[in-house]
């Protein structure tokens, strides 16, 4: 790493340029969204003193201790540090070695032989002891050299290509490396390994030329932000709906716990003070009845909304959990309710083909109709909506011209206590072409819903304790 | 304090060596943390799934230091009475009523404030402490805000005012773990005034190492196949993966039951130690048949 180069000689004391750097770095985390002040950065200088600075891993696993308070932060830290590193080390790289980069100062024109040949050494060397820094330097060495002709756009054929030029072959290599060397030939998986972190390279050289353009909120977004194709993973729509769950989960507690409105039983009291001779020391409370709210959601599952509607299922399935009271409907054309689809199935993958296979809710087109969806939901349970029922609709408003319906939409929230709208839509788009959402926000609480983080705000204010 | 436990704290490999002897198999970012922990004097936030071995950190930085454990477990509802400190009123009331003719108020109101009708609770008792110990606050997520509010105080100065007492300062700086479930999020005053530290489940070789550690008379071959088995599961959406303290458990009913290997029976029949709900369990038995086969597998 750049710094440890740099200050190695000095030791203990970093370089004024060093604290320059330390305070840069939490600049560029302010950006991204981390809360970082300046307590948080003496703590990260006092541990700094504690740790082995070349050791890159206890460098930045100290740093992380004191910058990043949660997983998330931590994910965003992680990115903006490697972008952070990651130029100066190649910079420093390649400057600092100049009996290794004599003839190429520009890593695009072509490495000389000797040059190949030292790095393959090197490789070799790093692969037998086994040393993850070593071999992460080599790794974006090899990239800076060699990747920069135009590749394939697959990252693993681009790899291969890398691995092909550098000479790693499995097997003996060449004679004049035998004699200098005491392993003479790389195995089959030490040569995937170092492919490995060729690819994880370039993927990081991928991401950070995509993102440089609007500096840096982008990469907090990219942590953030809610999948949007059904590639980006399955697991991270399962890391939000899992923290989901939890908070959901406890802020049931938040409701059973609260006192403020809570009532002195008196006749616990009186009882209580027997043990204290009559005197009522201890005050007793009348328990709490916690809220039981009656939730009914409507989730669009048209193709339009496809990822996001996949997503949102999985956040019906997390709020199944946490509230008692739950039923789910699904809407294209006609609105079917599914609840006993999420009771009976855990896997959402599975929830999701059933939905679309048995609810019934499509017709020819496969394009929502609004207007008959609210008139057949406000007759299926216009006789079950109350002032505790909150109504949930998850959808992006686009009427595909056909009717609204608004009248109907008026009378389901007027009926039901508390109506909320989800869209997955970011704001800017709302309003334009068929997107309907303006003629419905009289009537309900709006709320855009592409990130982790508005997920989050929604679901505090649907769990936000009423004053009744 | 005895020379030994004191040199654990030389280096963050020192640390994990401490902690291992004491039973506990830490990753580097665990000592990493511990050991910034214990030098810097700043106390410690532990987040992770439940199960991957939270609280056992600090039960084993507790023996590997060389201090006593002082454990205050929160709950919803726990207020300053139950960890900081409480009058014992019974106790007040009596001796005024023992004592009501003969001496004047004034003698009995220094009487009944003194320490001896003062219950400590935890966090008093890691303060006032003549020997250094390490604080564990367990499941800190389940308190409210008020609760925290009172840490902070506690946790930057180490001192509390008592308003009969007056200040009781710290004479030695415990080390403090507060762990969290990550169940709601913590105020942003109290994770500036800690380190942070997740603990995740741990990668194959990891937990291998850990299951040998804890039942170190399981033959290889199972123990893998077990690791491996459990890893599997911990893919499936369940409502709770197995965490690492199930894997022990399996581990040690496997070799309660002398298992020879896992095959569909054996796993049917202990599916319920690492697997603790109705809708888990069905969906695990399910998948059971794909992953293992009818037959006992070879490894």
């Amino acid at each position: 790493m750049a710094e440890e180069k740099v200050t190695a000689e000095d030791g203990s004391a970093p370089a004024a340029g060093f604290a320059a750097r330390l305070v840069r770095l939490a600049d560029e985390l302010r950006g991204a969204g981390l809360a970082i002040g300046s307590s948080e950065l003496l703590d990260a200088f006092a541990a700094l003193e504690l740790v082995q600075w070349p050791d890159p891993e206890q460098f930045q696993e100290a740093l992380a201790a004191t910058l990043a308070k949660s997983p998330e932060d931590r994910r965003v830290f992680d990115a903006i540090f490697e972008r952070f590193c990651f130029s100066a080390a190649e910079v420093q790289a390649i400057a600092v070695e100049p009996d290794k980069r004599s003839s190429a100062r520009t890593p695009g024109s072509a490495a000389g032989k000797l040059d190949l040949e030292k790095l393959r050494r090197r490789i070799a060397q790093a692969l037998a002891s086994g040393d993850e820094s070593q071999l992460r330097d080599l790794a974006r060495l090899a990239v800076a050299a060699l990747g920069k002709v135009k590749g394939s756009g697959v990252l693993a054929v681009d790899a291969q290509r890398i691995v092909r030029a550098l000479g790693l072959r499995v097997g003996r290599q060449g004679d004049e490396l035998a004699q200098e060397l005491d392993i003479t030939d790389f195995t089959r998986e030490e040569l995937r390994d170092f492919e490995h972190r060729i690819r994880d390279e370039l993927e990081r050289a991928q991401i950070a030329r995509e993102l440089k353009l609007p500096a840096k909120r982008p990469l907090s977004e990219l942590a953030r932000t809610l999948p949007t194709t059904p590639v980006q993973d399955l697991a991270a729509v399962h890391r939000v709906v899992a923290q989901l769950r939890r908070r959901l989960a406890s802020q049931g507690h938040e409701l059973r716990g609260m006192r403020r409105h809570a009532h002195v039983d008196v006749r616990a009291t009186m009882r209580e003070s027997l043990q204290t001779g009559g005197v009522p020391i201890v005050l007793r409370y009348r328990p709490m009845r916690p809220r039981r709210p009656e939730i009914f959601v409507l989730c669009d599952v048209s193709t339009s909304v496809t990822s996001a509607s996949t997503f949102f299922l999985s956040v019906l399935h997390a709020l199944h959990d946490s509230f008692r009271k739950l039923r789910s409907f699904a809407f294209i054309e006609r609105v079917s309710e599914v609840t006993p689809i999420f009771q009976t199935e855990r896997d959402f993958e599975a929830v999701a083909a059933k939905i679309t296979t048995d609810a019934g809710v499509a017709d020819v087109s496969g394009y929502t109709d609004y207007g008959r969806v609210w008139r057949d939901f406000l007759g299926q349970v216009e006789g079950e909506l109350g002032p505790r029922a909150t109504v949930i609709v998850l959808g992006d408003a686009r009427t595909n011209g056909r009717d609204p319906g608004v009248e109907a939409f008026a009378a389901v929230t007027a009926l039901a206590g508390r109506s909320f709208w989800l869209n997955p839509e970011p704001r800017l788009y709302w309003n334009y072409g068929d997107s309907m959402i303006s003629a419905y926000e009289p009537y309900c609480e709006v709320f855009e819903c592409s990130r982790a983080d508005q997920l989050e705000q929604f679901v505090k204010a649907l769990t936000r304790p009423r004053v009744v | 304090m005895a020379p030994e436990p004191s040199s654990y704290l030389e280096s963050p490999q020192a640390l994990a060596d401490g902690l291992l002897a004491a039973g506990y198999l830490a990753d580097d970012s665990a000592a990493l943390v511990s050991y910034l922990a214990a030098r810097l004097e700043k106390p410690v936030l532990v987040e992770g799934p439940a199960g991957v071995g939270k609280t056992e950190l600090a039960k084993a930085l507790a023996t590997s230091l060389g201090r006593r454990l002082v454990r205050l477990q929160c709950y919803e509802g726990l207020d300053e009475a139950k960890a900081l400190y409480e009058w014992n009123y019974r106790k007040q009331l009596l001796r005024i009523q023992a004592d009501a003719e003969e001496s004047g108020w004034d003698r009995v109101r220094d009487d009944i404030f003194g320490r001896e009708f003062l219950l400590t609770r935890p966090l008093l008792e890691a303060i006032s402490s003549p020997e250094p110990v390490v604080l564990l606050i367990d499941e800190i997520d389940k308190t409210d805000q008020e609760f925290e509010a009172m840490l902070l105080e506690l946790l930057s100065d180490f001192q509390i005012t008592i308003p009969e007492l007056g200040r009781i300062e710290a004479r030695t700086h415990p080390v403090v773990l507060l762990t969290s479930n990550n169940s709601r999020e913590l105020t942003e005053a109290l994770k500036r005034r800690c380190l942070y530290l997740w603990i995740d489940y741990p990668a194959p070789e990891r937990e291998l190492e850990i299951i040998k550690l804890h039942t170190p008379e399981l033959a290889d071959a199972i123990a893998r196949k077990l690791v491996s088995v459990v890893q599997a599961v911990r893919e499936l959406d369940l409502k709770k993966p197995p965490s690492i303290a199930e894997s022990i458990d399996w581990a040690r009913t496997l070799l309660l039951l002398g298992a020879e290997d896992i095959d569909a029976r054996v796993l049917r029949q202990t599916l319920s130690v690492i697997v603790k709900h109705r809708t888990d369990l069905d969906l695990v038995a399910a998948r059971a048949g794909v992953v293992l086969g009818e037959e006992p597998a070879s490894v």
